[in-house]
């Protein structure tokens, strides 16, 4: 550490904290209390008024605590937090290695006009954190960091007020709306909106089938024909995954807007969105390795597509990364295309490579076999069990389903080498295709099973400092394999290779091409 | 176990040199005490109980366990080998999934050497190369611990000679 380091003060969390974070956890409890309020905790009125009390006194204590011990600072090499008080953490980021700053703003946040910084970097060492959060600073304040630490020189005098105009790639479509029940992710969603309505009923003390109308119709639906009942039911089911989904992709989606910021020597993608929870996200864009189709069987299926950046430092959760809400197909392509600067033919929309025949022998083993047996323990199972009878035939249905699954999973597989790229895709049930900058590839691994081997398959994996860590291409031909990879990062692999193969692309039969490079 | 007709077989070169010879009773000793452990609960058991069926999957254990331990080790030294050049990191290792590893020397963070308890017996040591991608370091496992120390000297020199982040 150089002795300018040491001059730099520590600054405090916003201190509108002391409000925020005792009411963010009131919130929290509040089902907690009102149990307690409601029913009881067996001490009479004054236990419970003593007990919520030094539960309150806790809760600001613990604010007070929290704001008190935690500081940062930010150096022209580092950011660092220290935070805790019985159990001290340090967090230190290297500035040359932040990637991402994404802002969130919760609705007690905003109330009060702050936001939560979230730093995230490319990993160093194992031991180095992937990056700190700071929750949170003033919305002015959050803003000026944001833009000082995407900014690659750490220059010493603040950035301009005035920033450049923001150019915007994309916004929100309202027919998008469309492709809400479609994704996963919202359906998974249903199911939180589905415990929150029963938590708060049942914290409430209200049991469903006390409510007269629900009771009523209970009634009628067990005196009546089972098909009406299960008829019913499925519809409700459905009616509230859908509603739900709308629900969740207003909330998440709701003002977005994809912008490119352009900032000193660099530019940054921003990703503007939220109703209640305002999240902004900000990718330096020098420092992004690609992009990635993500296509679930069901979006796949409603002609729909989500495109989510390549970068360190994004959260490794579904929602990480995310560029755009589901969208139709060619418009998440063109995102791809706005955000890598790159026409589609060059990266996510690039016309791919098939993969051999013994490919598609692998994924129809891999997609029957498993199958298979579950069909012999069905069979089994119903000559054991009789009432169980049923399970053998039925369980046939899932044959075919798989077969087409294993189908449609080679039919996917591709991949091609562009100009700048090394696009990949695969799979059925989530099909992704990945455009990964070649620039950005920082090894290879090729991997080669015992059933693989037999057939000359080996699947190559690109590994890369962004996003997953490496991304697979599945079932090459071997020599298809190597000669990909040594073109695609020139020289890395060529004293490594056999003396035949050195020479530029090899073909091996059955390695089929559906166009010719330019 | 061959690698396949030569049309199908990968067209790279397996890197120059073998791990330490050691590294067969390192393993042999690795998957022995892997061996016992699955061993010692059915014995006790079984003379606890009795059961009777429980000296047959101790004898299964056993003798599959044997078999893996005489077998497995030799294959495993023959197959995994290690090249360090000025440009690159290249390992092959793995039995039934065999894996082919190469990382540029230019994107190398940090490289440790590991001794592990029984590793110490055998005075031998894995040298670990962390690159910034997050599946996984490159592992060479079993070297003589001189090797290991000598050859982390050298890749963390010629890792700070080379200019970069690598990211």
């Amino acid at each position: 550490m150089t002795t300018a380091v040491v001059e730099i003060p520590w600054r405090r969390l916003d201190p509108r904290m002391l409000v925020v974070t005792p009411i963010g956890m009131i919130v929290r409890l509040l089902p907690a209390f009102a149990i307690v309020l409601i029913t009881g905790g067996g001490n009479g009125d004054t236990g419970r008024l003593i007990g919520t009390g030094v539960a309150i006194v806790l809760i600001v204590g613990l604010g007070v605590i929290r704001w008190r011990t935690t500081r940062y600072r930010i150096t022209p090499e580092r950011v660092e937090l220290h935070s805790g008080w019985l159990r001290r953490q340090r967090r230190s980021v290297p500035r040359d290695r932040i990637r991402t700053v994404d802002l969130t703003a919760k609705l007690e946040h905003r109330l009060f006009g702050l936001s939560v910084v979230k730093i995230g970097s490319a990993s160093g060492s194992s031991s180095e954190h992937h990056g700190l959060s700071l929750d949170a600073v003033s919305k002015a304040e959050a803003d000026l960091l944001r833009r000082e630490l995407l900014e690659h020189s750490p220059s010493p005098v603040p950035v301009a007020a005035t920033a450049a105009p923001a150019e915007v790639l994309a916004r929100l479509d309202w027919s998008w709306l469309r492709f809400a029940p479609l994704t996963f992710s919202s359906l998974a969603g249903v199911g939180v909106i589905a415990a929150a309505v029963f938590n708060i009923l049942n914290d409430f003390g209200v049991d469903p089938t006390e409510i007269g109308a629900v009771d009523d119709a209970a009634i009628r639906l067990s005196n009546g024909p089972i098909w009406a009942a299960v008829g019913v039911v499925a519809a409700v089911v459905l009616a509230t995954a859908v509603l739900g989904a709308l629900l969740l992709f207003t909330e998440r989606w709701f003002g977005y807007r994809l912008t490119r910021e352009r900032s000193g020597e660099g530019s940054t993608l921003r990703v503007h969105r939220g109703l209640f929870t305002r999240r902004s996200l900000s990718v330096a864009e020098r420092r992004m390795r690609g992009a990635e189709i993500v296509e679930p069987l069901l979006l796949r299926a409603g002609r729909g597509a989500q495109c989510r950046a390549l970068s360190a430092g994004l959260a490794k959760d579904a929602q990480g990364g995310v560029l755009q809400p589901p969208v139709p197909r060619a418009e998440a392509h063109r995102v791809a295309s706005a955000a890598l600067r790159e026409p589609p033919s060059e990266i996510t929309g690039a016309v791919l490579r098939h993969h051999p025949r013994a490919a598609l022998t692998r994924r129809m083993t891999r997609a029957l076999g498993p199958t298979a047996v579950l069909v012999v323990v069905a069979f089994v199972a119903g000559s054991l069990v009789p009432w169980l009878g049923w399970a053998g035939p039925t369980s046939l249905v899932l044959l075919p389903v798989a077969a087409l699954i294993g189908w449609d999973r080679y039919r996917n597989l591709g991949h091609e080498l562009t100009a700048r790229y090394l696009v990949s895709r695969q799979g059925a049930v989530a099909r992704r295709t990945v455009a990964l900058q070649r620039s950005g590839v920082i090894g290879w691994t090729v991997r080669q099973s015992v059933f693989q081997r037999r057939v000359g398959l080996v699947t190559l994996e690109a590994v890369t400092g962004a996003g997953a860590g490496g991304y697979d291409v599945l079932d090459l031909a071997a020599a298809d394999a190597v000669a990909l990879a040594d073109a695609a990062v020139p020289d890395l692999l060529t004293p490594f290779l056999l003396a035949p193969a050195a020479t530029g692309r090899a073909r091996v039969s059955g390695a089929g091409c559906r166009t010719g490079r330019g | 176990m061959t690698t396949g007709p030569t049309t199908t077989a990968l067209p790279l070169r397996p890197p120059a040199h073998q791990v330490s010879p050691r590294a067969v009773r390192w393993w042999q000793l690795r998957d022995l005490i892997t061996v016992l452990v699955l061993l010692a609960p059915q014995v006790v058991l079984e003379i606890v109980f009795g059961t009777g069926w429980l000296v047959m999957t101790a004898i299964v254990t056993a003798v599959v366990g044997a078999a893996y331990v005489l077998a497995v080790p030799p294959l495993l030294f023959r197959i995994h080998r290690w090249e360090i050049t000025d440009e690159a990191v290249y390992t092959l290792s793995g039995w039934l999934v065999r894996e082919w590893r190469i990382a540029p020397i230019s994107r190398v963070q940090t490289v440790d050497t590991e001794h592990g308890p029984l590793q110490q017996l055998m005075r031998l040591a894995s040298v670990t190369v962390t690159t910034a991608s997050a599946k996984g370091p490159v592992k060479i496992r079993g070297l003589d611990a001189a090797d290991a120390a000598e050859l982390a000297r050298v890749l963390t020199e010629t890792t700070q000679a080379t200019p970069g982040d690598a990211t």
